[in-house]
């Protein structure tokens, strides 16, 4: 039978703030196991938790992003369980009054514009760590706090997603937000992005939600995309045999691709939310809230469109300049200069991007700016130099941050469009290649391909190409 | 008169005056201390070294006549929920045996700040649940007038040691009248502040919204004088208010003519002592000589009070209680199989049998089904209370009443019935709820020579107006010159 498959996702992104939620620790990435502690994180006996004021205003930076409204008046809640990495036994997260609710966000997915629905927007604090020993048989396991307390932004989406794809563009497009808006730095492989993702099957045309099944333990975007794909086939073979759907929480198996049960819904946790007695309520400010809209950048898809339709760029081109707010950035920074909008998308995502690729470059701390690109463009444009010449400077530039004009100048490579330095260039090289005349005066059209090239390389890279192709001509004509 | 009879202010003049040595008065202490606590048993810990090197520091400062702080040289007592860095602070449970802070609670470095010397740690009821002190894991505290009867609780030990004259102040802690009801029973002064007046950071949480550290002490002046130390904004703590402290001592002496005491009816009906009832209705009269009008008022809800503040104090106790689990501090069982063994074993012999109770009562009104129906209910009755007071704060200035419906009552005669207990707090419980600030001052002693207490209760944030209250009282009485016979 044909089923349709709904799915939701919640989102963990840790904000990069450069302290903790409620303490002054750091957030750096990385450190020695517990160094980044304090009585605070360690939920010692007696110390109370004080709103990191930056948290919370990314957290409605992403609100309002998200379309959210905003909730003027809201609090944290405590939410209990026992874990050792959570070292109160309750985390101070939002349930009662999230910051930002009913709020939406649009993804792409074959040229169609969807709408995707924002249940709630929320801060919460991050968990510690745990670490098992390696050795088969320890008893005994390690709790690293130096993640306890990280400001964390939960995320849900309404179900309004039905395949895969859309869950694809929906991660990506969220993901560009988060960075565009400068919130978190979205590392996957360091855990400050996760998903978290459930899944239900209806029969196709029925408006009742099936019973949802929650999957946690979901590493990389690759395997949300597999766990849903799995997921899909589980829950419709489990149908076709006329069983019933349990509503449950399952744990992905990234190494055997396939979910396993974690708990049913019988099993679910309590976790006795309540006000968090520590912090008093917030009654945010509307003067708060326009400034921080204000420092919210045009967001990826609607500078996408901006660049499809003023630049007359095409979509996929587009798409890739978007994909980094610092590409785009750096695009448009160029066009302040002169206004050669595709000169400059080819320089950025074929020559720009391989080199960072090839240079294992960096791309938040590249060395070559704007500016200097758009001058290298104007000497090209010019006849400074030639395309070939260019290449190399711009490899040069990428390498040192120099002014192109100032490498020209150092390596002499100014182009060469003096007929009669050129003239004597061709001499010599007809005069050392009598048979590739031959086959030219034969008919032969590659000849010209590799007489040109014998003359670039005499001149070493500097003649003007169209200089040469027309003296060449003629000398071999006449 | 003896050194240590002296309240804190005498004794600073004569420190100052360098009529005495700090290290002289410290020497006295700890003998008294070793001659009567093993009577009284209000200390836990004696921090007797670090006392003598304080005090040395301190007369060492005066002798070259630098400048001292507001408490310098002033033996003080610190309930055991208190966080001092480096003196192991228990909350009088198992579960924190040998528990030793990393870090001072914020009135611990106002009073180091001050230069007052910290003698040692007082008992209490374990994570301060009870009226009695005899919830304490460790020792049960008695009354100074009655070595068989309770000082009340839950902050008995530090009532107990100042009126015993082994600790010249002390701090205590209050969450449903944990300072005013054992003051009042010890017949010493104890003043819970408005909440906001003091920072929480340090004290060990039982029901946050409710808790309050205080001043407890010999007399209205000397708990002026604390109060005004240890008050103020903390950047620490969120609760905490941002509204300058004044000198509590300044105007203390102001007098209450013209003044309007509202007595609300609800607060001498059944259950009030005999000679409780006299003491206070005595004290009305000597107020009243005094040019004060009195007045009667009503606070309707008061009967909902102590219902309401078992469930939010036990829901908020029930979550703030969650991170002893043995993981990273205190008290882990041995031979345990996995995490959940080593929570479960951990807390059920490391807490006592009243924390157990409120622990589950609170867990219980959290619960998913039922936090509508009592945590949410009681929240909503508690803004009942509060405009109670707010309505009659609007015609009167104080609201005056007993502290406790009792004297000191027997050790062992209500731990059976702890319904019995929790009404010991039935007239200091609506001040906690509502966040208001009150005083226990001694007015009296029933026929078996056990002191009383009467209540002061004004708006919030009115601490200066209720310290004038009290001393006018004080002034024209001598109930607190009265000494226990030890
Ligand atoms: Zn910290």
């Amino acid at each position: 039978m044909d089923y349709e498959v709904v799915i939701g996702l919640e989102t963990h992104a840790e904000l990069s703030t450069i302290t903790k939620l409620f303490c002054g620790c750091s957030t750096k990435f990385g450190a020695e196991p517990n160094t980044q502690v304090c009585p605070v994180c360690l939920g010692m006996p007696g110390v109370l938790p004080v709103v990191n004021k930056k948290a919370f205003e990314y957290a409605l930076k992403a609100a309002i992003a998200l379309n959210c409204t905003i909730n003027r008046y809201t609090n944290f809640d405590r939410k209990s369980y026992y874990y050792p990495d959570l070292p109160k036994n309750y985390q101070i997260s939002q349930n009662y009054y999230n910051l930002g609710i009913d709020g939406y966000m649009t993804i792409e997915v074959n040229n169609v514009i969807k709408k995707i629905r924002m249940h709630n927007v929320h801060l919460e604090e991050e968990a510690g760590k745990l670490i098992h020993p390696e050795n088969a048989g320890a008893d005994y396991s390690l709790v690293d706090f130096n993640r306890a307390g990280v400001p964390l932004l939960e995320i849900v989406s309404c179900p309004d997603m039905r395949n895969a794809t859309e869950v694809e563009s929906y991660m990506h497009a969220l993901k560009k937000i988060l960075l565009y808006t400068g919130i978190s730095d979205c590392k996957m492989q360091e855990g400050s992005l996760r998903f978290e993702a459930s899944i239900s099957l209806r029969k196709i045309g029925e408006e009742k939600l099936g019973n949802r099944v929650e999957m946690k333990n979901l590493n990389s975007m690759k395997s949300v995309l597999k766990a849903i794909e799995y997921e899909t086939s589980r829950q419709s073979e489990l149908l076709d045999r006329g069983e019933k759907i349990e509503r449950e929480t399952r744990l992905w198996d990234e190494i055997r691709e396939r979910s396993v049960r974690m708990r049913s819904k019988e099993e679910a946790q309590d976790y006795r939310y309540f006000p968090e007695p520590d912090l008093l309520p917030f009654v945010i400010d509307e003067k708060w809230i326009c400034s921080i809209q204000e420092t919210i950048p045009e967001l990826p898809l609607e500078r996408k469109q901006r660049f499809v339709e003023t630049f007359q760029l095409s979509d996929y081109d587009a798409g890739l300049l978007i994909e980094d707010k610092i590409l785009a950035d750096f695009f448009e920074e160029c066009l302040k200069e002169v206004n050669l909008p595709k000169v400059f998308c080819n320089w950025i995502i074929n020559d720009l991007l391989r080199e960072v690729k090839e240079k294992k470059l960096d791309i938040t701390s590249l060395k070559i700016k704007p500016d200097q690109l758009a001058s290298l463009v104007i000497m090209i444009d010019k006849g400074t130099i030639s395309n070939t010449i260019a290449k190399e400077v711009f490899s040069e530039m990428i390498d040192t941050g120099k002014e192109p004009k100032a490498i020209v100048e150092e390596k002499k490579l100014v182009q060469i469009s003096d007929e009669g330095q050129i003239s004597e260039i061709l001499d010599k090289v007809i005069a050392s290649n009598p048979n590739a005349i031959e086959d030219y005066k034969k008919g032969k059209k590659n000849a010209l391909a590799f007489l040109m090239g014998q003359v670039m390389k005499e001149s070493k890279g500097k003649a003007n190409p169209k200089v040469v192709n027309e003296l060449l001509k003629s000398k071999l004509e006449g | 008169m003896k050194l240590l009879s002296f309240t804190a202010l005498q004794i600073r003049r004569k420190i100052l005056a360098r009529e005495i040595r700090t290290s002289d008065l410290i020497k006295e202490l700890y003998e008294r201390i070793n001659k009567v606590d093993p009577d009284v048993q209000s200390f836990l810990a004696l921090n007797e070294k670090a006392a003598f090197d304080a005090a040395k520091e301190i007369d060492q400062k005066i002798a070259n006549s630098v400048k001292v702080g507001l408490l310098a040289g002033i033996p003080i007592a610190i309930k055991d929920n208190i966080c001092t860095e480096g003196i192991a602070t228990t909350c009088a449970s198992k579960i924190l045996r040998n528990f030793i802070p990393p870090y001072d609670a914020f009135v611990i470095k106002r009073l180091k700040e001050e230069d007052a010397i910290i003698i040692g740690k007082t008992n209490l009821d374990e994570f301060a649940m009870g009226s009695s002190t005899e919830n304490s894991s460790y020792k049960i505290t008695r009354n100074p007038y009655n070595l068989n009867c309770v000082p009340g609780g839950s902050s008995g030990g530090s009532t107990a040691a100042v009126a015993a004259d082994i600790a010249f102040m002390a701090l205590g802690s209050e969450t449903g009248g944990s300072i005013r009801q054992p003051a009042a029973l010890c017949g010493v002064v104890g003043l819970k502040p408005t909440y906001g007046r003091v920072s929480r950071y340090g004290l060990i949480a039982f029901g946050s919204s409710l808790d309050q550290i205080g001043p407890v002490a010999k007399d209205v002046c000397d708990t002026a004088l604390l109060l005004s130390v240890i008050a103020g904004k903390d950047k620490h703590d969120s609760t905490c208010a941002d509204i300058g402290v004044p000198d509590y001592l300044k105007g203390i002496d102001g007098g209450v003519k013209g003044f309007r005491v509202g007595v609300p009816v609800e607060y001498f009906g059944k259950g009030l002592d005999d000679d409780v009832r006299t003491a206070v209705d005595k004290a009305l009269k000597i107020y009243e000589k005094l040019g004060a009008k009195i007045v009667e008022v009503s606070l309707p809800h008061t009967e909902y009070a102590v219902a309401v503040y078992y469930i939010v104090a036990n829901a908020e106790a029930s979550s703030n209680l969650a991170r002893f689990d043995g993981v990273r501090y205190g008290f882990r069982s041995n031979d345990v199989k996995g995490i959940d063994e080593m929570y479960c074993r951990s807390r059920s012999e490391g807490f006592g049998n009243e924390v157990k109770r409120r622990i589950m009562l609170g867990n219980y009104a959290l619960s998913s089904g039922y936090y509508d129906a009592y945590y949410l209910k009681a929240s909503k009755v508690r803004n009942l209370i509060k405009k109670d007071f707010d309505e009659v704060f609007k015609k009167i200035d104080c609201i005056i009443c007993p502290t406790s419906p009792v004297p000191a009552f027997e050790i062992g005669e209500r731990v059976n019935n702890p319904l019995e207990m929790y009404l010991s707090d039935i007239y200091t419980i609506p001040a906690n709820l509502s966040g208001i600030p009150g005083i226990s001052i001694p007015c009296g002693f029933s026929k078996k020579g056990l002191p009383i207490g009467l209540q002061i209760l004004t708006n919030c944030f009115e601490e200066a107006k209720m310290l004038q209250i009290a001393y006018a009282f004080e002034r024209e009485t001598d109930f607190h010159l009265a000494k226990p016979k030890l």
